[in-house]
């Protein structure tokens, strides 16, 4: 045990005594700020069960405009990206550079193409007029602002998802420089860790919002 | 000019209200004189004499630690069940009670009276029956609050909400809104006018032949055209509105509805967003055509046209059928849809 | 009494100078001083507003300002107050300067994490102020829809992300205190061998993780309704005005328990220092920590009796709030039985527990009365309500935090501050504290509402005595500025424990070494053994 101070290194800040200390220390923390985004999250999706209860047939209307093949597709993508990020911290424990870079590289790749395929959705939904605003109108209703509260809530929960991911990629680009560097070895990768704790959960986030806002009731349609 | 330092118990409820306080009151005054009292003395009669004392170490006794969570855990049930009580009381109004119908908006109370009465800031009941107040907002959330008589309700846009007093006492009490909502906020207060029965009956005498509610309902009625449609005998495209208030409607999605104020509300301003079984959905949205004190007027129209009612639409100061209303202090009616959108 | 300027040993404030050496310090110490001097700050504007409130409400028709610049003052002081001063106060400042030396650590488990909680702060705050500097706020801190978001004319979007922004300094000191709490703990430092101060905190630090985020939502969609007019919380379109509220409180309720449980572990330190005893009942004491955390997450629909909210619910809700009172009086039942046979100093950080134990006791009982839907029906949205919340947030928590800073200032800056100034101060503040408050409940059961810039002319009497009272408060909290600031250079040198305190803290020097501990101890015995401290040199009686 460390008990004197010692000089800083990556994966022994002075502050702890132990290496496995500050790993622990890491991860709790990590899962820890997942907790808050589950509350965060939670808020909206709180408001959503809300309102999808009060006015079901015109949420399901709006609910079924949504494309769900395209969900489906955006779903496989990021359950492929989590896999890709399993990977990366894998060959991370293994201490193979390569190994991480490429996967790595397949998860952003794999992120870009859900925010892509995202971006293709929104743009439908905005040639359909279901974007909230002057020009809003969803047809088989007379109930539009209750059916604009539902794209709101879409537009607002995708769009949050949206933000995660973006910023998962942004992280991931950081991770694959720094391993670039030689940053992380077998005994020090933590960051690629709770990088990967970080991009399971927004994957885990959809995994949610896409049951909620997409397959609801749809067979009823 | 002396200084109150209790309000003026005028209400049927502010009586027990006030038996609720004063055993809390007791209760907070033994709690506090017994913590106060206990800290004092130990204070004193225990209070440092050497730096170098060092008292006998006490970890803690399960004994104490029961009794200290027992004994507040009763009296704090015994509030709860006293409060909950009088709460559950205030949020039925009787059978027989008055109705009154407010609505609020920045920054003034408008009430109108069944009878066709309508005041500003200004209500005037008669002692001795209780009152209920059907209210909603025109804009932001308010509250309707009458400290001599202990009740309060918020007064909310879009829905309706229900308060209910019975006057005890005659007099002339504040009347305060009491949730925050602009600029002046703490000028939206008025007047409650508690009179005697005779009093109240040559107030409501003297005021200007307005004509009842059920009466400016009646003529909505006819220049919106709702007639046509609604043909008492149920011959038109739309449901007959004949004894309608306080029935369960079936409707047409295969859920069931009562037929309360808040339905009706609905009714007029979403038509769309419950449609009886067996009608289509024909009849367009009155939003912007018809005020809130419109609707409050159809309303009562519309409860008139009970078969069994005896009440003549037009008559002032008779006292009103008595109303089988939900029990509940809010309804909600779905919100008002919008042409357009914001 | 040694006031000259002594040769000193290298400590955390020496240690490296200049501007950069504080604002991109990693040291929890540091970091508490910048929180220090921030929250001061903040309470003095809280208190500029305040002063302004109290001044207008002399008279039953005041003319100092418009209304609505009053429903400015009043918002003001409450988004000031809450997210600016107290929900930071006693964690940021005192919990960051010596939850790590108490449970024998170096630092807390995320430094640079920490830094940037302070930074969060000052720029949420400087979006708050940008706010009031630019026109202000009106919407009461409580942000109703929908006048927040469809009706204001006033700055709420800049205000709000200001909160937002602050909300993340909450959060991410939460996170910080749990993973310290939970790792960082010396040799032998078991969970029931740690101070309640830190049960305390970490019973806190839960709180802040789980609610904070949903209060941040909720801002967004203020923030979205108010600048796309969705319609969430617009009846017009289709949304429900009291879904804000279930929202809001939903967070805003277990805020006050982030307010007031470091008090409670404060008090729990102080307590036992001055009465030489363990606290009574530790593992109880510990436990209505969390029993506290868990059960006010329970209770937010009492801010909804009167809001058209289900009978039900509101007697679900009743039943609840006076559940989480409980553990609360078990608290004050277990520190007044540590006074029972102990050895009791009248320091200055003691009469500040006294006082806490006698106004929360108030404040707390009378929440049993806005707990019970009867009462609350009438006294809601009254003065009753701004009384209970004062009495415990300033009787209480307030009074929580000056006792504190007394306690850990002779730690924090190696000075001992003047006693009888102090003294003084705390007997000031008490007599001004009741004198402000307690007419307002009379006022609020007269059925005075509250935030009203105008009324009625019977309710002047007891206005003028608040305002008399609020007078002698300011009196009271200008003092201690002034000592805490004279003491710096003037006041006795302090030892490494003048209180004769347990706890790791006091093992080490005032001020302490950068790295805290030159060598971390090792804990083989339990929390408040006194006997291992009598007899060590104190400097004060």
């Amino acid at each position: 045990m460390a008990s004197e101070a010692h000089v800083e290194t990556l994966a022994l800040r002075e502050q702890f005594d132990t290496e496995a200390q500050q790993n622990d220390a890491s991860t709790l923390g990590m899962w820890v700020f997942l907790l808050t985004e589950i509350m965060f999250f939670g808020g909206l999706f709180m408001m959503y069960t809300v309102y999808r209860a009060v006015y079901p047939n015109v949420f399901g209307l709006a609910s079924s405009t949504l494309n769900e093949i395209i969900g489906a597709a955006n779903t496989a993508v990021l359950l492929c990206s989590s896999f890709t990020m399993v990977l990366a911290v894998r060959g991370a424990q293994l201490g193979k550079r390569r190994t991480v870079m490429l996967f790595l590289v397949l998860t952003i790749i794999l992120g870009l193409v859900f925010l892509g395929i995202k971006g293709f959705e929104w743009n439908q939904k905005f040639q359909e007029h279901h974007v909230p605003g002057p020009g809003f109108h969803l047809e088989g209703t007379a109930l539009q602002g209750q059916a604009q509260l539902f794209f709101s809530l879409y537009f607002a929960m995708t769009g949050l998802h949206a933000l995660h991911m973006v910023i998962g990629c942004g992280l991931m680009l950081y991770l694959l420089w720094k391993t670039y560097q030689g940053t992380y070895s077998p005994d020090y990768y933590t960051p690629i860790d709770m990088g990967g704790l970080y991009w399971h959960f927004v994957d885990i986030i959809w995994i949610f919002l896409f049951p909620l806002l997409y397959l609801i009731d749809r067979h009823l349609k | 000019m002396g200084l109150r330092l209790f309000p003026v118990q005028a209400s049927t409820i502010s009586v027990e209200t006030d038996h609720l306080l004063y055993f809390l009151l007791a209760v907070a005054a033994f709690f506090s004189l017994l913590i106060f009292a206990a800290i004092f003395y130990f204070a004193i009669r225990y209070r440092r004499r050497s730096e170098r004392d060092l008292p006998h170490a006490v970890h803690g006794g399960m004994a104490l630690e029961i009794l200290w969570t027992v004994i507040p855990l009763g009296l704090t049930m015994v509030m709860f069940g006293w409060g909950a009580s009088i709460f559950f009381k205030e949020s039925r109004p009787p059978d027989n009670s008055m109705q009154i119908y407010v609505v609020a908006k920045q920054w003034m109370w408008k009430l109108q009276h069944m009878e066709g009465q309508r005041e500003i800031n200004e209500l005037h009941v008669p002692l001795g029956r209780p009152i209920r107040l059907t209210m909603t907002s025109e804009d932001v959330i308010h509250s309707f609050y009458v400290p001599a008589f202990r009740v309060k309700q918020d007064v909310v846009p879009g829905r309706y909400s229900t308060i209910w007093f019975e006057p005890t006492k005659a007099g002339r009490y504040h009347l305060f809104c009491a949730e925050y909502c602009g600029t002046n906020h703490s000028r939206m207060g008025g007047w409650v006018d508690v009179m005697e029965p005779q009093d109240y009956q040559a107030w409501l005498n003297g005021g200007a032949a307005m004509g009842s509610l059920a009466a400016g309902g009646q003529k909505l009625f006819e220049s919106l055209a709702c007639g046509n449609c609604h043909k008492p005998d149920g011959s038109g495209r739309c449901p007959s509105l004949v004894g309608l208030y306080g029935r369960t409607v079936q409707l047409a999605s295969g859920g069931i509805v009562q037929a309360d104020e808040a339905y009706i509300r609905e009714s007029i301003l979403n038509p769309q967003a419950k449609i009886v079984a067996g009608f289509q959905p024909l009849m367009p949205t009155f939003q912007g055509l018809v005020t809130e004190e419109g609707v409050l007027e159809l309303i009562e129209y519309i409860k008139s046209l009970s078969p069994a009612s005896g009440t003549q639409v037009g008559g002032n100061g008779l006292m009103p059928e008595p109303n089988t209303l939900k029990n509940s202090s809010q309804e909600t009616p779905a919100p008002i849809e919008r042409p357009g959108n914001r | 009494m040694n006031n000259a300027v002594v040769p000193q040993r290298e400590n955390y404030l020496n240690a490296s100078y200049g501007l950069k050496s504080w604002l991109l310090t990693k040291d929890h110490k540091r970091i508490a001083l910048l929180y220090l001097f921030t929250i001061t700050l903040f309470f003095a504007l809280g208190g500029v507003f305040a002063t302004l409130i109290r001044v207008e409400l002399l008279s039953p028709n005041g003319h100092l300002m418009s209304s609505d610049t009053y429903n400015k003052m009043f918002t003001m002081h409450g988004v000031v107050m809450i997210f600016f001063f107290l929900i930071p106060s006693i964690p940021a400042v005192i919990g960051n300067f010596v939850l790590p030396m108490m449970i024998g650590a170096r630092d807390l488990a995320f430094p640079r994490i920490n830094l940037l909680s302070w930074y969060l702060l000052v720029i949420g705050g400087a979006l708050a102020i940008f706010a009031m500097v630019s026109g202000g706020v009106d919407t009461g801190w409580t942000f109703y829809t929908p006048y927040s978001t469809s009706y204001s004319n006033t700055w709420v979007i800049a205000t709000a992300l200001g909160i937002f922004v602050a909300g993340f300094s909450s959060i991410l000191t939460g996170l910080n205190f749990i993973v310290t709490v939970h790792r960082m703990r010396a040799p032998g430092m078991t969970w029931f061998r740690m101070p309640l101060f830190v049960w305390a905190h970490y019973a806190t630090s839960v709180i802040q993780v789980l609610g904070t985020p949903v209060l941040a939502v909720t801002l967004v969609l203020v923030f979205c309704e108010r600048v796309f007019h969705i319609g969430l919380f617009d009846p017009a379109l289709g949304g429900d005005p009291v879904l804000f509220q279930h929202l809001f409180w939903f967070y805003s309720h277990p805020a006050v328990y982030i307010m007031v449980l470091p008090a409670m572990g404060v008090l729990s330190e102080l307590v036992s220092t001055f009465s030489r005893k363990p606290v009574f009942g530790y593992k109880i004491v510990a436990f209505s920590s969390v029993a506290i955390a868990v059960l006010g997450f329970l209770v937010w629909g009492h801010h909804l009796f009167v809001s058209g909210q289900s009978l039900y619910a509101g007697m679900v809700f009743s039943f609840l709030s006076f559940f989480v009172a409980i553990p609360s009086a078990i608290k004050v039942f277990n520190w007044t039985a540590t006074l029972y046979k102990g050895s009791i100093s009248y320091a200055t950080p003691m009469l500040y527990a006294f006082g806490f134990i006698g106004l929360f006791t108030i404040g707390g009982l009378t929440g049993l009365f806005v707990a019970s839907l009867g009462i609350d029906v009438h006294v809601t949205d009254t003065y009753f309500v701004v009384a209970h919340f004062h009495y415990i947030m300033v009787g209480g928590a307030i009074m929580a935090y000056l006792g504190a800073l007394h306690f850990w200032w002779p730690k924090m800056t190696g000075r001992m501050y003047p006693e009888a100034w102090a003294r003084l101060s705390a007997l000031i503040i008490f007599l001004g504290f009741n004198l402000t408050f307690f007419p307002q409940f009379i006022l609020g059961y007269l059925g005075m509402p509250r935030r009203y810039h105008t009324y009625p002319d019977e309710f002047q009497v007891l206005h003028v005595l608040s305002t008399a009272g609020a007078s002698v408060l300011a009196v009271g909290y200008l003092l201690p500025l002034i000592y805490f600031a004279w003491s710096l250079r003037y006041g006795a040198v302090a030892g490494a424990n003048p209180w004769g305190a347990t706890g790791l803290e006091w093992q080490t020097a005032s001020p302490p070494p950068v790295h805290n501990f030159d060598q971390i101890p090792v804990v083989d015995y339990e929390a408040y053994d006194y006997s291992r401290v009598v007899g060590e040199e104190i400097a004060v009686g």
